[in-house]
């Protein structure tokens, strides 16, 4: 064992004698994630100088984000154009999916990493025409923990849980719903046949994320899509129109 | 698992600043992590094992603080320490929406040679 610093690794290690008396303590006071937040306030910027609203979708893996953003684009496309951005571990099937439906779409493949970080996304945007584009849908890697700690450059956060996966689910996974602007829950279609406890769910979401707006949906019947859609064209995509001193009525309204 | 890149992102801020201050070697690394931070202190730990291997932090101790959450009552106007995840204001039982502190992830010193 090393008398110096204790450890019992079998390391070549080269301690002069007075190394002990040497210590001294540096103050660092530094967040781990600077780097990562930094670059997603560039990425805000960027996104806000265009009068992009750009949504940061979160769920566990099958929740149904990619149908979720689907729907959206193929109701709001006559009124928004909508883009995305897909972060999954392998494959390009989900943005080639929602391709097909006729949104722009570019696929972040992340390998081994569980999450999306703000650089992926700044390489991402580059491959896209973001001045053509009204709404940008972050859909990020099917994961309730790790995904919520990085700032993205979102201006909000939506989090999507599925009636399958029990009414408790904000309750096991705190932080994610805590940082959520919006909480859909999705495939409201099959509550009944899964048992799905509305009242129960709601009353978990409101416990953990009390400031959310919640949304009971279902992409494939359109049940519950009109709340959202309200709430995507006037609490969420007002501010960054105002900013741009836009306040026109939408397109083709 | 991300606690792994968070670990590396900490490490690399800690061998800059270790380096920047002529240090050959770092004993002691202090975090400071917050339950909404979206961070283990176990995984870090076991992270921090895997990507101090060859640098100079490799003997390092990991020490973490644990930094308490903090929310704000707008009812009561009054900031609490919640007992739990859901943030339920101690004095009027409201759930609160602000979150003032607990999403810390910082590294907090070193102690160096």
């Amino acid at each position: 064992m090393c008398k110096d610093c204790g450890c019992s690794n079998d390391h070549p290690h080269s301690h002069e004698a007075a190394h002990e008396a040497d210590r001294r303590r540096l103050a660092v006071r530094q967040a781990i994630l600077t780097k990562n937040d930094r670059l997603a306030e560039r990425n805000r910027g960027y996104f806000a100088a265009r009068g992009l609203l750009v949504v940061n979708v979160l769920s566990a893996p099958g929740s149904g984000k990619t149908a979720f953003i689907e729907r959206t684009a193929a109701d709001l496309g006559p009124r928004l154009r909508i883009g995305a951005i897909v972060g999954d571990l392998e494959t390009d099937n989900d943005a080639k999916r929602l391709q097909a439906c006729g949104v722009p779409a570019v696929q972040i493949t992340t390998g081994t990493a569980c999450h999306l970080d703000a650089e992926m996304v700044a390489r991402a945007a580059r491959r896209m025409t973001l001045d053509s584009l009204d709404v940008l849908f972050i859909e990020n890697v099917g994961n309730l923990v790790c995904p919520a700690a990085f700032d993205l450059g979102e201006a909000a956060r939506l989090v999507l849980i599925s009636v399958t996966e029990g009414e408790d689910k904000p309750l096991k996974y705190p932080p994610v719903f805590r940082g959520a602007q919006a909480v859909v829950i999705s495939k409201m279609d099959i509550a009944e046949a899964v048992g799905f406890n509305r009242e129960m769910a709601l009353q978990n979401v409101r416990r953990v994320a009390p400031q959310a707006a919640v949304f009971h949906v279902s992409a494939r019947t359109g049940q519950g899509m009109q709340e959202w859609y309200g709430y995507l064209e006037t609490t969420l995509r007002q501010p960054a129109r105002l900013l741009l001193g836009d306040v026109q009525a939408p397109r083709g309204s | 698992m991300h606690e792994v890149s968070l670990m590396q992102e900490a490490l690399a801020i800690a061998v800059a600043r270790a380096t920047e201050d002529r240090a050959q070697r770092i004993h002691r690394i202090t975090m400071r992590v917050g339950p909404l931070s979206g961070a283990v202190p176990e995984a870090l730990e076991f992270a921090f094992g895997v990507v101090a291997r060859g640098t100079i932090a490799e003997c390092a101790q990991l020490e973490i603080e644990h930094a308490p959450i903090l929310c704000y009552c707008p009812t009561c106007a009054a900031e609490f320490t919640p007992a739990d995840f859901f943030c339920e204001c101690p004095r009027c039982e409201q759930p609160s929406a602000e979150v003032r502190r607990g999403r810390e992830l910082e590294l907090v010193s070193l102690e160096v040679s």
